[in-house]
This record gives C-alpha cells, sequence and structure tokens, in this order.
C-alpha cells in the first residue's frame, strides 16, 4: 500500500492511463509548463510534452468545444477547468454539445471525453469561487458525474473516467486535494456508480459524496463514543447512482442524514430524499434529513462563511435530532 | 444529358454537377416546406434557399477525409456532402429511417461516415468543436482540414473568437466560412456588428482573411480551395466571408418583415441557381438537357418524400438508447 495525496493519486491515474492510450490528452488552463493550478498534473508536461499536455488561453467555452470537437472523432481528452466555478463559461459546451452527442446524432458520435477540476466551498474564496456544483451537472441525462472522497477513489474513479465513453464530469475537492490515503501499489479501477458503505453502522445512514464525507466520518467517530452507530454511504458517483445501496442501508438503519456542500434548493440531496420515500418509505422511522449549504451565496466574512457551510456540529445536531 | 457535352469541357461539367447539386437542395427545401405547412415536420425549419452556392462550392473543394461542421441551417451543405436525401427527408419527418435516427431532426443532421459532423444549434457553439476537430487531425497527423460554417450573427458570440484564436495560435487546419446573408433572425448587421465586414476580425487573429460573392458557385470553390490548400500546407486557419441572401424568413415561421421587397427582389437577380443556368446554356448545354435534370430531381426528391413518409417512427424502445454510448 502506498500513501498519496489525493492530488498525486489524481496524477498517477493520468500519467498511467496516458502512457497506454496516445488518443488522450490534458488541456486546460497552466495544466502545463506551470504544472497545474492545484498541481495536480505536475511532472506532466516533462513526460508527455507539449503535444499532449496542452496550455490554453483563458478561454472555456472554446477549448472545452476543442474538446469535444477532437472527441467526436477519436481522441479521448481531459479537459481541466481550473475550478468548476468558471465550468460555468464552457456549460454550454458541456450540456449543449457533450452530453447530447452521441443521442441526437443517434448513436454516431460517442464522447470519450473527461472533465475535471478543483470544486468545493470554503476557504474563503468569497462568492465566485466557492460553489458545489455537482446537482447542476448531475440533472443532465448523458453526463457522468463523480465526486471522490478519498485518494484511493480519486485514483480508481478517474481510471474509469478515462475510459468511458461518455462525457464525464469530474469534480475533486480542493479541500481534501493535499488529505493523504492508502492506494494500493498495484494498478485497479473502481467501476462508475458504485457507492461504497465507508462506515458500517446500525442507528442511521449518513449518504454523502466528496469532502462532505469528512464531517460524516468525524460526526460518526464523535457519535460511537456515546454508542451511537453511523453508517456511512460514500455516493462517490451521483451519476449513474447506486440506488440499490442506498435503500439497502436505509432499509437497515431506517434513518437517514444526507449531507452536501452545495445548496438545499433542488440539491441532489432532494433527489435522494425523494428515491427514499419513494422505494423505502415503510422502512424509515423518521423523516430524511439535510444537511446542506445555507441557501445563500458565499460570504467571504469569516464568520458568515463558517455560518454558511455544513460541518460537523451541525452534523451532529441533526443526528441527534433525529435520534431523539 | 450528359453525352450532350462536348467531353474536353470539363469545366462545364463541374458547374452541372454544382447545379445539379444546387437544384436538389432546393427541391428538396421546397418539399420540406411544404410538409412542414401540413405539418409532418415539426420543430423549428431553417431553409438554405438563396445560399446554395455557398455551400456547393465550399464542399466542392474538398477532399471525403475531410472535415464538416455545420449550423441549424445544414440541409444544404449535408446534400451538398451527398448524404442520403432519403435519409434527410425522413430524419425531418422524425422517422427511424433519419440520418441522426430521428433523434436530430432539422437542425442536427450528422453522418459520421461522411464526416459530416452535425449541425448544431447553438449558435457560434460549433465554432470551437470545429477547432477541436481540426486539432485532432493535427494530432493524429492526419491530413484532414474542416470546413466550419455559420452567420455573421455568430461572428458575435464568444465561442467565435475562442474558436479562431485557438485555431490561430496553435496553426490549425481548420477553414471558418461566415455565410454572411446580412439578417440574424430579425437584425440586420449594421445593428448587430461594430465592424460590417466580418472577415476583417481575421486582422485579430493574424489569420488569413478573404471575402467573396456568394452567387456563384465556382467563385466560392475556387476560393475556398485556396484556404482548404493553406490549411493542408500547415499554414492554420482562414477566414473567409461569403456574402449571400436567404429569400425566405429566419425559419418557416417568420415572415421576415423587417427586409423590404425591393431588397428581396434585388438578391433574387443574383439567385446563383439562375446564374448557372444561364452560364451552362450560353457554353452550350441545351436547356432541354436541364430542364430533363430538373425532373430527375423532383423525381428523386418526391421519392424521399414517400420514403419520409411511409417509413416508421422509432421503435420507442430507442428512447433510452445513446444516452450513453456503448462500453468501450
Ligand atoms: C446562443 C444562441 N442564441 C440565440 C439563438 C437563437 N437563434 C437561432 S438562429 C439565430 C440567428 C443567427 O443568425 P446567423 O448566425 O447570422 O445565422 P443565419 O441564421 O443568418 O444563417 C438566433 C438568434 C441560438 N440558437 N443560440
Amino acid at each position: 500500500m502506498a500513501i498519496l495525496t489525493y492530488r498525486e493519486a489524481l496524477n498517477r491515474a493520468m500519467v498511467e492511463e496516458m502512457e497506454k492510450d496516445p488518443s488522450i490528452y490534458l488541456m486546460g488552463e497552466e495544466v502545463g509548463h506551470y504544472q497545474g493550478a492545484y498541481k495536480v498534473s505536475q511532472g506532466m508536461l516533462e513526460r508527455f510534452g507539449e503535444a499532449r499536455v496542452i496550455d490554453t488561453p483563458i478561454s472555456e467555452n472554446g477549448f472545452a468545444g476543442v474538446g469535444v470537437g477532437s472527441a467526436m472523432v477519436g481522441l479521448r481528452p481531459i479537459i481541466e477547468f481550473m475550478t468548476w466555478n468558471f465550468s460555468l463559461v464552457a456549460i454550454d459546451q458541456i450540456i449543449n454539445s457533450a452530453a447530447k452527442m452521441n443521442y441526437m446524432s443517434g448513436g454516431q458520435f460517442p464522447m470519450p471525453i473527461v472533465f475535471r477540476g478543483a470544486g468545493g466551498v470554503g476557504g474563503r474564496l468569497g462568492a465566485q469561487h466557492s460553489q458545489a456544483f455537482e446537482s447542476w451537472y448531475a440533472h443532465v441525462p448523458g453526463l457522468k458525474v463523480i465526486a471522490p472522497a478519498t485518494p484511493k477513489d480519486a485514483y480508481g474513479l478517474l481510471k474509469s473516467s478515462i475510459r468511458d465513453n461518455n462525457p464525464t464530469i469530474f469534480i475533486e475537492s480542493e479541500v481534501l486535494y493535499g488529505v493523504k490515503g492508502e492506494v494500493p501499489e498495484e494498478e485497479f479501477s473502481i467501476p462508475l456508480g458504485k457507492a461504497e458503505v465507508k462506515r458500517k453502522g446500525t442507528d442511521l445512514t449518513i449518504v454523502t459524496w466528496s469532502r462532505a464525507f469528512l464531517f460524516a466520518e468525524e460526526a460518526a467517530k464523535e457519535l460511537e463514543k456515546e454508542g451511537i452507530s453511523i453508517e456511512i454511504l460514500d455516493l462517490r458517483s451521483l451519476r449513474p447512482l447506486d440506488e440499490t445501496a442506498i435503500l439497502e442501508s436505509v432499509k437497515k438503519t431506517n434513518k437517514v442524514l444526507i449531507i452536501e456542500e452545495g445548496w438545499p434548493v433542488a440539491g441532489f440531496g432532494a433527489q435522494i430524499a425523494y428515491l427514499i420515500q419513494k422505494n423505502a418509505f415503510d422502512y424509515l422511522d423518521h423523516p430524511v434529513e439535510r444537511v446542506t449549504q445555507r441557501d445563500v451565496p458565499m460570504s467571504y466574512a469569516a464568520n458568515l462563511e463558517r455560518e454558511t457551510l455544513p460541518n460537523v456540529e451541525r452534523v451532529i445536531q441533526s443526528i441527534r435530532e433525529i435520534l431523539k | 444529358m450528359v453525352s450532350s457535352i462536348p467531353k474536353d469541357q470539363k469545366s462545364i461539367l463541374e458547374l452541372r454537377e454544382f447545379y445539379r447539386q444546387m437544384v436538389l437542395i432546393r427541391k428538396f427545401e421546397e418539399a420540406a416546406a411544404k410538409a412542414y405547412s401540413v405539418g409532418k415536420i415539426g420543430g423549428f425549419l431553417h431553409l438554405y434557399i438563396g445560399q446554395e452556392a455557398v455551400g456547393v462550392g465550399s464542399i466542392a473543394a474538398l477532399t471525403p477525409l475531410d472535415y464538416i461542421v455545420s449550423t441549424y441551417r445544414d440541409h444544404g451543405h449535408a446534400i451538398a456532402r451527398g448524404l442520403p436525401i432519403n435519409a434527410l427527408m425522413a430524419e425531418l419527418f422524425g422517422k427511424g429511417t433519419g440520418i441522426s435516427k430521428g433523434n436530430g431532426g432539422s437542425m442536427h443532421f450528422f453522418d459520421k461516415n461522411a464526416h459530416f459532423m452535425g449541425g448544431h444549434g447553438i449558435v457560434g457553439g460549433h465554432i470551437s468543436l470545429a477547432a477541436g476537430i481540426a486539432f485532432a487531425s493535427k494530432y493524429k497527423k492526419e491530413n484532414s482540414v474542416t470546413i466550419c460554417f455559420f452567420g455573421e450573427g455568430a461572428a458575435n458570440i464568444g465561442s467565435f473568437h475562442e474558436g479562431l484564436n485557438l485555431a490561430a495560435i496553435w496553426k490549425l487546419p481548420v477553414v471558418f466560412i461566415c455565410e454572411n446573408n446580412h439578417y440574424a433572425m430579425g437584425t440586420p448587421e449594421y445593428r448587430a456588428l461594430a465592424v460590417k465586414d466580418v472577415s476583417i476580425r481575421a486582422v485579430a487573429y493574424d489569420i488569413a482573411r478573404d471575402h467573396i460573392e456568394g452567387d456563384e458557385v465556382r467563385k466560392v470553390r475556387d476560393h475556398v480551395k485556396v484556404a482548404v490548400e493553406r490549411a493542408r500546407r500547415g499554414e492554420g486557419p482562414t477566414l473567409i466571408e461569403v456574402s449571400t441572401y436567404r429569400f425566405r424568413g429566419h425559419s418557416m415561421s417568420d415572415p421576415a418583415k423587417y427586409r423590404t421587397k425591393e431588397e428581396l427582389e434585388s438578391y433574387k437577380q443574383k439567385d446563383p441557381l439562375h446564374r448557372a443556368r444561364t452560364e451552362l446554356i450560353q457554353a452550350g448545354v441545351p436547356e432541354k438537357d436541364l430542364d430533363q435534370l430538373d425532373q430527375e430531381i423532383l423525381t428523386q426528391v418526391d421519392d424521399s418524400y414517400r420514403f419520409a413518409e411511409e417509413s416508421p417512427e422509432p421503435p420507442l424502445s430507442q428512447l433510452y438508447q445513446h444516452v450513453y454510448a456503448e462500453d468501450k
């Protein structure tokens, strides 16, 4: 077992895939000479050269479109958005081109493209740099949406995303880049659409993904001291969604808390809550609850940001109320 | 009849072929307009009538390995590329036999084998896709050139500027062809373009430019060819503005009240089909040969209409097909 950071795990996944398949290239702002805005592509320019690790001007819509066009004729681009906040400038290409190309052409144009980059909230980055967009992209059929919480998952899921013939939205957590974890030395991949029970428990299920998993873990450890047994289901992939895993866990614990970094209205958690009430209503001992970001743009002020973000205290408080 | 034309007159044969394609486009679209008016075609229907020489001339400058990227006004480009009109008409009718299996409709003709890379519905969005296709040709060291059609309205959107800049800095083998028909829906060019001559924008990206009238099909072909060859030599993109006119409204639902009858009439004088026909006759092609050709085309279009009508709708089982591609 190697101990890698989340960032290194992503890097390893890209490097290994690119070594095997010359049709894969990495494109984005600062991915090459600068070694990546968040250093995820460290060393890749030296290894693969400028033909395959390609710096772009600031033109998200343009280079997202270049990625899509090139994927139409057999390349397998990895398009890095410096952060997902800037992907909004390219959302036209992601939704109107990438997500639909195969469908609207009657199956003629598979779209083996990965859009990846830093996402998530926090760090006092203010309203325009601190947003979670998983729900936005998960809304769209034709896209796959992946949001790993651990280095191992980041590695295994990125490999599957690169190999997939569909457009993948791979949202990395900015906050997790430096987090270390065990990653097996030998090569492996993790199928898209498989959730993982990261912690077994009997009293309540936390459903979560990406960085919010850390809140779940900490809360579970805290509550364990009082004899409360929490199960944590890390979805890892929002589309395709592992509905079976969610329902199995609900049937076991009968209580559910969903944690997400995004806003509550039309957030992905709302979809999960719907699925649970629809398919496991009789198993529920309490309405499904959510801890989300507050329904406001992010403030720069430290106290207001703290108040806005989901956190361990709110998770614990919500669990106590459910279990009361 | 080809046989009645002197064999040495290659360029006449060529013009006759261009004329055939242009008439095919026009008759196809007239049939489509009819089908639309009786509700057999749904959605939007943007006709290319009046602009035929641009598509036919431009595409004649390509080899089968070159790529074409089109807009929502894609019928003419598709027909000029030689896509089967039965499948095109069936696509308009939303039938399973359509070129995109009925999933695309008028705005989304696709034919992978013909390197016809789609009609695209978001104004200008496809300009960077074209850069991407050209990027892939360069990446794979293939000799293909991509041409990308768009209107002068599209020249105002970010994707145009980003696409041209990226193509320029990477010297991509792509030719950007602005079909300036002087209106973006109801907006005349002078209300939308700070500099009316779109081709001048090439200067901002330090790429080659060209500006021509689009009523003479062979002239279009010759100019586009220069740009295609430049791209093929690795000398990068060209922006060509072709001045043209659409005789119909923006789409079937547009009565085009924003322009005068006189203006329309003055452009109809320059109808590229009429022009080609006159030139052919002047070169000695008997008029009755051309009449017969027209008649053959009408029959072909009628057949496509019938084919489309009689084709089955896509099976409901297709609804969930192709949302995702099959596994690698
Ligand atoms: C981004 C975007 N904005 C608006 C529209 C609606 N729309 C469709 S065609 C069109 C006019 C485009 O004109 P132009 O690019 O000159 O092409 P033409 O129709 O003249 O061929 C508009 C506004 C659209 N499809 N996409």
